[in-house]
Order: structure tokens, then C-alpha cells, then sequence
């Protein structure tokens, strides 16, 4: 935690993107978190993914709950719009305000403790709709903000920094987020950037419900030998499915696989998601088997990153409700009130 | 496979990072006596620097700063500190310091220097000896001690005051000064039983120009050292109303500036090179442009013209440049009509040499074929083991600051020759280390960056200062000034430095950072590994920091180049492998620690 901002100054050959941004035009205040917090490393890939997807920064609504991770959107794209909502009610005022404005880009920042307790069946609900929305959990496996007691997403057996053994079983977010319907699927590590930034870049290209659960140590409760979720251990335990690279519009892929090695998914909007596959059995495209992969790798006390699962084909809330292509908050009385012709012709049909 | 660790006890590796200190000639510690300008402990200030550079009050009106282009504070914002004019504020505002000088030797050790010229070389020796209980005897053909510094730099630019009272801190050591004795054999100076002989001489002889007409119009052409110094020595009152300076460098600017406070009220520069290439600094060209003297370019001075022994004016050729393959800049006849300016008088300054006619070839000084000395780059040794020169009288002109340099190593040869060791093992500097670390978020120096671009010097207004050739021209920064000055210093000396064993990797520095120059990365060769570092290194004169044993097997890679010493690497760093401290290097004088 630091109360200086971070200086202005940056880099004489800091590259800028399409609209001239630079990263640094993503950030936002100087973090308070706890020196050394995963979450800092996400807000960072954020901004990584933001700067890279030239995204305009009013056109990004970053919606969070309550927690350590929920205050997270105030340290990045510091020219969005914001809400903090209430604990564990992130998805419905993320759904709300999606249903209201359907142009924007909806990154919904939660936490173990925000999503898989208090707002667990908000998370389902959200996911099971299809919102169109980047929903990022930030997993610990703790609750920080009350000194490190274990979350509902803490492995049975992991020890608390004090020693106390959990007795309860994890939920497994993506495990949820995959048989509720979620149409892109993914897990990554606070840790391992290169990994991280190319989801977040392709969660925000896919239209309909992006879930990742990102693991993200907790340096002051849940950083010691006996934890899960602390930086050694998971990378000790990191099975990472596949790497990706995301192509935006229509571009030719111009790096050379080997053949087999390569899965590409083309999305609405054009993107192509190209998958270099780490494990050649592993396929993203396919929910069963990637719901079995989990389990069985789980068991073996494996945790699975990568693009788990990915549906080229999906659709969002908005198609399901069969709404009008103008934002709802941007219908005027013309159109709202087409007059009492209009009326009496919706009348007589249902007589 | 890879770039080996970087060995952070090796004196010169921050000594580098430190980039002002590292260009400074005598290497003067800058951040630190920066921090004590903006603390107000002027005095302070004053001493670390007397220490090194041992004349800050003449430097800090005089100084060619080599310093300001090594400025990081450049590299990132594209304009300095201004190093140099706040060296002048600690001597403006110190208190007396005489009770912090070093105290008369209280027995002498019975050796004997002879200094040829008190100008800054020899004077720096003295100074460093003569506290030792070294016999030092100074010997000038003027009545006061300066040399150049007195002679050649107009009274505008550095008053008298200023020279009298940093030389007189010097010659008060119990320095025997000769004021208005001149030597003319080194034969019989060797004859004396010297233990040692520094030759600070200078380089005393301005260039002449031959061409037509030189001689015809010989009562109005001056050479422009000797015309300077017949002007500091009051010899010289007046001008003509039209003056053309030829020449490009330091000396000319003096020269034009010094005629215009003469009655010259026509006063032009006129150079054979471009205005880029011109040799004098930036800052001069400034001043001249400031009092109305225009600088004329890309002329070769062709002809004196002249009329029943008057000089009318001069003919120059139009030039251009020329660049061969290896980019070597000629100048070649730009095939345009010359250009005739009208005079009254002309000052040469094309460059200045060194002459030493007084000392015997058969004096065992070996000499080159240029009628240099032949004199060891490190020791300034000559080849007669007793003789040792320094300042321009060393390797030709340069300026104070490297003379001063010049000026503590002849001091650490003859102390070391004289108690009989190899003068050619030099001292290290000393280095401490000391943690900057006051609480959670406090640093014992000024972390936070300001914005500030770099501060005007007050100038005293045209009339006044072109009316007196005394009138000091610049005022300095007044206390308020100095201290927004001093603010823009980035605190280079307070280190990062990295210990792997406590690094979890956890990435909070990389996030950080704002000039991205931490990279956990691969292990590569450093041509490649600079390539693909979180924002690339290409900045070749600027090292990496690189940090192995990392449990990943990753190593730790940190670009100096453009590191603002924020802290915020370590601020942010959850185990403090991040820490902030301030190397202090000083370097090893003449005395016991030199030994």
C-alpha cells in the first residue's frame, strides 16, 4: 500500500494503440491492497487486455461487489464507468444495467467470498441467462478483509496460515460456470500474465457469459506452504491445457503450428481465438469432457488453466429476449408510446 | 548460457546509475548535496562539494557541465537539473565555512612541491597535499592566484570576489604562493631539490590567423585570450563600435560579450561551422543571442581588409558541409560570392594551444611530436619520475572542472610516490550503503516525482548588465528557486537493489513500476535478452541489473536507463526484496586512505 500516485512519467518508447492510448492511459489510482496481491496483477493484465483491444474507455462498465477484489475497479481503467454494488450483487446490477445498455463492455470484478457465498446464486443466475459480460473472479481461497478465514472456494484439507485444517469441500467455480451454461469458460493464475491478458482479451471479444476464475494468492493470509492457492503451489501444480492467441477481424494467422497443434474458434464478432493445444487430447470446444478433465485432474490435485471451454455459436440474453439492436435506455417516447393506432392493432390481435 | 549476475559491490556499478556523478570529472556526489540544497543546509552542501570539486563557487558560474547531459532527469523529460547553477546556490547561501576547512599541516613532513601555475590544476594539488604537511610552493607570472580562471573569464561572468575566496581557502593552508614570479627553466627548478614538480601551466597561447592582411592590419586584430586578459587586468578600456569575433567556442562568446560592454554596439560571431557543431555550449550561444550578437555560420575568414593601416573589414568564403561515408564532416567551398563585413576591430579566438618554452628539451621530459609532453593518463607522470602535469598543460584545453580532476590525481601520485609505493595502483573510491527505509511508506529522501519542468536562472536586466563589464550577469536561484530545483533531482544515488533469495515473484514490482524496467524473464544473451525486456533496453550506455536464483529459474532483469528511483518497486514489494539505498561514493584523495 502506498500513498504516493504513481509518477506521470513512463517509458520514452511506450507504444501507443489504434485510438493513441498508451497502457498507462488505462490505469487508475494507485492500488491500496496489500503490497504483493495477486489482484494488482490482475487489474494490470486488465489493462494489458484493454490497452491491446484499443477498447474506448467510455464504453467499458466495470461492476464490482464487495471485497478485496471488488474494490480492484478502482485501479484500472480509471475512464470507465464504475458501480460498486452490494455484496454478492454484482450480476443482477451487471444484468440491469446490461439489459438497459446493451452497447457497452461489461467486466464484472468479483471474489471468492462475493461469488461463491453470498452471491452464489446471483453468479448462477447471471451465468445461466447468457449476459453478455466478462466475469472475473479473483479466487484466494480467503477471506482477507476479515484476516484470512477460509472462503467457500478453499480446498478441504488446505491449511489456514495459522494451521487450521479446512474441513469443508471447495466449490469449484468453473465447474458451476461450466454446467450452468456458461459459453466461454476459463481458469488462469494471477502469476502468469502471458497466459492471463490473451483470456481476458478473448472473454471481452466473446458475446455471451465469459467466466474466468483467476487464482490469486493472497499474500498476507494465504501465501504459506500449507495453502492451495498461494504462488508456489500453483505453480507447482499449474496443468495448463492450452495457450492462446486471440486474432482480431479477419487477419490470416501468419504463425506456423505444427498441424494438430492448433484449435481455432471464430467468434461473432470476427475474432479468431487460435489455441495452441499443451495437451493433445484436450478439446475446448467439447462441455462434457471438459467437465470430466476438471474432476479427474482435480482429483489428482491438479489445477487446470487455460481456455477450458468455448462456444463459437453462442448468444447472449439480449437475442434470447429478442430485443431491439438500439440500447433500451436510448428509446425515446416515439418509440415507446407508437400512439393508440399501434395500440388498437395489438389489441385486436389478441382477441 | 546467459548474462552473468550483476556484482552490485563492484564501486562502479551504481557509481554508473548515478549518471551526473559518473560524467563529472572529479565526480562530485550531486544527488547528495542536492538533497541539502532543498534541506537549506547550504553549508553542508558547500563542503561535499569543496571536497570534490574543491572551487563551487567558480564552477557553479563556470562549469561545462558535463554533468547536465548525463542527467537522467533528460532521458525522461528531456530537460536536466540544473546541476550547475545549483552547485552556485550552495555557495551563494552557505554560512562561513573557514572553521570546516582542513587545518594548517601542524608538522610538516619535510617534502617539498614546487606548483608551476596557480590556476586550478596546481591549486587542487595544494590543496590536497599542503594539509598533509607537504612544503607547497605556487609559483604564477600574475600577482594573484586563478590563473584562467582569473584572466580569462570575463569579471560578468565570475567576480573577482568569487576567485579570491576559494583560492585564498586554499593558498590560507599554509600554501607558500609566489604571486609575480614567472619560471623560465625547468632546469633550474629541477637544480632546486624539488621532491616534486607539478606543471599546471595551462594552455596559454591563442591560435593566430594567418591570411592576407593580418599583418597590415596588425593594431586592430587581437589574439582573445590576451585581449580578455588585458581586459581583466583593466589594460583594456575600449573598442571599436564594430567588432567581428571569429571563432566558435567558449572564448569567443566571452570575447563578443566582453566587447559589447566595451562600446562595440556592432558585435557579430562569425564561425566556419554550422551553429550545431559550434563548440561552444549551448548555454553561451544563449547569452550572446540574449545580448543581441548575431552568430553567422558556414564562413572561413579569407582576408583582413585594410586601408593606410586600418582595418576596414573581412572577406570570408561561403562553406558548406560535406559528409564523407564515414560521416566525417568536411567543408568544402559552398561556390557563392563571398561576404565582406565592415570592422573596426577583429578578436580571434580559434582555438588556444599549449607552449613550453621554458622547459629545456634536455630537461628529462620527454616530449611528443605535437610538443606535447608524453604524460600517463592515469599517474600524470612525466617521463621524468619527479615531474607530473595536469590541467590543460596535461593533454591540451579543456576546462576547470577536468583540470580539477587532473589536480586530485597528481596529489594521489606524489603522496604515494613520495612514501615509496607503485603510483600506478589507484585507490577505489569509498562506497557506503545505508537503507533509506523510515516506516511503511516513508523513504528518508524525497521519493515522489515532480512534474516540474527545469527553472530560468534570473538574469540581471540587458541595460544594466551590458553597461559594466563587471555587472555579474546571471543573479542565481534565490532560496525558493532552489528548492523547486532541487525537486526535479531524481535521487540517482539511492539504489534499487534486488535480493532474490526473498522474491516470491509475485509481479507487484513489474505492475508498479512506471517506467516498466523490471522484466522476470528468461536467462538469454544480453543482445537478445534486451530485445524482449517488459519495455525494450536499447539505451546501449545504460546497464542491466540481472538477479539469478529465483525459485521459478527466471531471472530478475532490470533496465537502469530510465529508473525514476521512485521506491515504488519497493513500496509495493510484499518481503522486501525490493530495498532502496543510498550508495555514497567518494572518491579516495591524496592521505592515508590513498596509501
Amino acid at each position: 500500500m502506498t500513498y504516493l500516485t504513481k509518477p506521470k512519467f513512463h517509458h520514452p518508447s511506450l507504444p501507443k494503440n489504434a485510438l493513441g492510448y498508451t497502457r498507462r492511459d488505462y490505469e487508475a489510482a494507485t492500488s491500496t491492497l496489500c503490497a504483493g496481491c495477486g489482484h494488482d496483477s490482475i487489474s494490470a493484465a486488465i489493462i494489458e487486455a484493454s490497452f491491446e483491444l484499443a477498447i474506448e474507455p467510455h464504453r467499458v462498465a466495470k461492476i464490482s461487489g464487495i471485497g478485496c477484489s471488488s474494490k480492484t475497479p478502482t485501479y484500472f481503467l480509471g475512464a470507465s464507468h464504475g458501480f460498486n454494488s452490494v455484496h454478492g450483487r454484482m450480476p443482477s446490477v451487471l444484468t440491469g444495467a446490461n439489459l438497459a445498455n446493451r452497447d457497452l463492455i461489461y467486466l464484472g470484478i468479483s471474489g471468492d467470498g462475493d461469488s461463491a457465498s453470498i452471491g452464489f446464486g446471483q453468479f448462477a443466475h447471471a451465468l445461466r441467462r447468457g449476459v453478455n459480460m466478462t466475469y472475473i473472479v479473483e479466487n484466494n481461497g480467503v477471506y482477507g478483509l476479515t484476516k484470512g478465514q477460509f472462503s467457500a472456494t478453499a480446498d478441504r484439507g488446505s491449511k489456514s496460515k495459522k494451521g487450521a485444517v479446512n474441513t469443508d469441500n471447495a466449490i469449484d467455480l468453473v465447474a458451476m460456470a461450466l454446467q450452468l451454461g456458461a459459453t466461454f469458460v476459463a481458469r488462469s493464475f494471477s502469476g502468469d500474465k502471458t497466459q492471463l491478458v490473451p483470456i481476458i482479451k478473448a472473454a471481452i471479444a466473446h458475446r455471451g457469459a465469459a467466466f474466468i476464475d483467476v487464482i490469486s494468492p493472497c499474500i498476507a493470509f494465504n501465501n504459506h506452504p500449507g495453502s492451495t492457492k498461494s504462488l508456489d503451489y500453483v505453480r507447482a501444480h499449474n496443468e495448463a491445457v492450452n495457450a492462446l492467441d486471440i486474432m482480431i477481424g479477419r487477419d490470416a494467422i501468419t504463425v506456423d503450428y505444427e498441424p494438430g497443434k492448433v484449435v481455432e474458434v471464430t467468434q461473432h464478432d470476427g475474432s479468431v481465438l487460435t489455441l495452441r493445444k499443451l495437451n493433445d487430447d484436450y478439446d475446448p470446444s467439447d462441455r462434457l469432457a471438459a467437465m470430466n478433465f476438471l474432476q479427474q485432474e482435480a482429483a489428482r490435485g491438479r489445477i487446470v488453466t487455460g481456455l477450458l471451454y468455448v462456444d463459437g455459436e453462442a448468444d447472449d440474453l439480449h437475442r434470447h429476449f429478442n430485443t431491439v439492436a438500439m440500447p433500451l435506455n436510448q428509446l425515446n417516447e416515439p418509440e415507446l408510446c407508437p400512439g393508440s393506432k399501434a395500440l388498437d392493432k395489438i389489441n385486436a390481435g389478441l382477441r | 548460457m546467459g548474462m552473468k549476475p550483476t556484482d552490485i559491490s563492484a564501486p562502479d556499478y551504481f557509481h554508473k546509475v548515478v549518471d551526473c556523478q559518473w560524467a563529472c570529472p572529479a565526480h562530485t556526489p550531486v544527488p547528495e548535496y542536492i538533497r541539502l540544497i532543498a534541506a537549506g543546509r547550504y553549508s553542508d552542501a558547500y563542503m561535499i562539494n569543496w571536497k570534490s570539486n574543491v572551487f563551487p563557487g567558480i564552477l557553479g558560474r563556470t562549469c561545462d557541465r558535463p554533468c547536465e547531459p548525463a542527467c537522467r532527469r533528460d532521458r525522461v523529460e528531456h530537460e536536466p537539473v540544473a546541476i550547475c547553477r545549483l552547485k552556485r546556490v550552495a555557495a551563494d547561501y552557505k554560512d562561513d565555512i573557514k572553521d570546516r576547512l582542513p587545518k594548517k599541516a601542524s608538522t610538516k613532513n619535510g617534502k617539498r612541491i614546487a606548483l608551476i601555475g596557480a590556476g586550478p590544476a596546481s591549486l587542487t594539488v595544494a590543496r590536497d597535499l599542503a594539509p598533509l604537511g607537504y612544503d607547497c610552493v605556487v609559483f604564477d607570472g600574475d600577482t594573484r592566484a586563478g590563473g584562467m580562471m582569473r584572466t580569462q573569464i570575463p569579471k560578468f561572468r565570475l567576480p573577482d570576489s568569487v576567485i579570491d575566496e576559494e583560492t585564498n581557502y586554499i593558498l590560507d593552508l599554509g600554501v607558500d604562493f609566489r604571486g609575480g614570479t614567472r619560471i623560465d627553466s625547468m632546469k633550474a627548478l629541477l637544480a632546486d631539490g624539488y621532491d616534486a614538480i607539478v606543471v599546471g601551466s595551462g594552455a596559454p597561447r591563442g591560435r593566430d590567423l594567418d591570411i592576407p592582411g593580418r599583418k597590415e592590419a596588425a593594431a586592430n586584430i587581437h589574439i582573445g585570450i590576451d585581449w580578455l586578459s588585458s581586459v581583466s587586468f583593466d589594460h583594456i578600456h575600449s573598442i571599436g563600435k564594430r567588432v567581428i569575433v571569429l571563432g566558435g567556442g567558449n572564448t569567443a562568446m566571452d570575447c563578443c560579450r566582453s566587447a559589447r560592454r566595451l562600446g562595440g554596439e556592432d558585435v557579430k560571431v562569425v564561425v566556419r561551422s554550422g551553429f550545431e557543431e559550434m563548440k561552444a555550449s549551448p548555454w553561451e550561444k544563449e547569452d550572446a543571442a540574449r545580448e543581441g550578437i548575431p552568430i553567422h555560420n558556414f564562413l572561413v575568414p579569407k582576408e583582413f581588409l585594410h586601408k593606410g593601416g586600418k582595418l576596414t573589414g573581412v572577406v570570408f568564403e561561403r562553406v558548406k558541409a560535406e559528409y564523407d561515408a564515414k560521416g566525417r564532416r568536411k567543408l568544402v567551398p559552398a561556390g557563392e560570392p563571398d561576404v565582406t563585413f565592415e570592422c573596426d576591430d577583429v578578436l580571434v579566438a580559434v582555438g588556444q594551444e599549449n607552449a613550453f618554452p621554458w622547459i629545456e628539451r634536455d630537461a628529462g621530459i620527454a616530449f611528443d611530436e605535437w610538443g606535447m609532453p608524453k604524460v600517463d593518463k592515469v599517474t600524470f607522470q612525466s617521463t621524468n619520475p619527479k615531474v607530473y602535469f595536469g590541467g590543460d598543460a596535461a593533454f591540451g584545453p579543456k576546462n576547470i572542472i577536468w583540470a580539477v580532476a587532473h589536480g586530485h590525481e597528481v596529489a594521489v601520485s606524489i603522496d604515494k610516490m613520495l612514501h615509496g609505493e607503485n603510483i600506478a595502483e589507484r585507490p577505489l573510491p569509498a562506497v557506503t550503503v545505508v537503507n533509506q527505509k523510515m516506516g511503511i511508506h516513508e523513504w528518508s529522501y524525497k521519493s515522489e516525482i515532480m512534474p516540474d519542468q527545469r527553472y530560468a536562472v534570473p538574469h540581471r536586466d540587458n541595460a544594466t548588465a551590458l553597461s559594466s563589464i563587471k555587472a555579474e550577469v546571471e543573479l542565481g536561484f534565490d532560496a525558493k528557486l532552489a528548492l523547486a530545483e532541487a525537486g526535479r533531482c531524481l535521487n540517482c544515488d539511492v539504489e534499487t537493489v534486488f535480493s532474490a533469495p526473498l522474491c516470491i515473484e509475485c509481479d507487484a514490482c513489474v505492475d508498479i513500476c512506471p517506467m516498466d524496467c523490471i522484466t522476470f524473464t528468461e536467462n538469454g544473451e544480453e543482445g537478445e535478452l534486451r530485445e524482449r525486456l517488459h519495455a525494450p533496453a536499447l539505451n546501449l550506455t545504460q546497464d542491466i541489473y540481472i538477479a539469478d536464483g529465483l525459485k521459478t529459474g527466471r531471472i530478475m532483469a532490470k533496465d537502469e536507463d530510465v529508473c525514476l528511483h521512485c521506491g515504488l518497486c519497493a513500496e509495493r514489494c510484499p518481503t522486501g526484496a525490493w530495498d532502496m539505498n543510498k550508495y555514497f561514493i567518494e572518491m579516495t584523495h591524496a592521505g592515508p586512505a590513498c596509501r
